[in-house]
């Protein structure tokens, strides 16, 4: 009995660590991505406001982008599920 | 029992942690080489080394920046869902 608690409560810590992976996965490929365009010329002691904000700009950006996707995808969809089956 | 679980648990987590070290040393590496390391010769210049050293520390600003706004935004969309929901 205690075994399968034992199971559960691995599985669920298993699927929150992969989750945190998943996420730092992200993190590291956003971070490459825009280092470069972010960054320009011979990296300095310190950021500039301008690299700061570029860089946080771009992670919103990014993001709005990904839900304006999605939305729009939605769009269609429904729109091809009430209408008479044509792409707006 | 419970011992054993705590070592696979801990096990589990050193793991993630040493890869995200590595690929964060492996993309500092590779950006920063294409930044710094124009043209190779013999041996790294003090200058290269200047810039190198400058470089990993603005790539780790960067990923906090970068993990700083990707969380607000996370905690920011989660707030507004659960509005929603409401």
């Amino acid at each position: 009995m205690a075994h399968i608690y034992l199971q559960k409560e691995l599985a669920v810590f298993l699927e929150k660590q992969q989750a945190e992976a998943r996420l730092h996965q992200s993190i590291h490929n956003f971070t490459g991505i825009w280092f470069v365009p972010c960054v320009t010329g011979t990296p300095s002691t310190r950021f500039s406001r301008g690299e700061e904000s570029c860089l946080s700009n771009c992670v919103e950006r990014f993001l709005d982008t990904s839900l304006f996707m999605v939305r729009k995808i939605e769009e269609q969809r429904s729109a091809l599920e009430n209408g008479n089956g044509k792409f707006t | 029992m419970a011992s054993r679980k705590e070592a696979v648990m801990n096990a589990v987590k050193n793991e993630i942690a040493l890869t995200n070290a590595q690929q964060l040393m492996n993309s500092a590496n590779e950006r920063c080489y294409k930044a710094c390391i124009t043209k190779p010769g013999t041996s790294l210049s003090s200058g290269e080394q200047t810039c190198l050293s400058r470089c990993l520390d603005r790539y780790m600003e960067a990923f906090n920046i970068v993990r700083r706004t990707y969380m607000t935004r996370l905690s920011k969309e989660r707030m507004e869902d659960q509005a929603n929901v409401i």
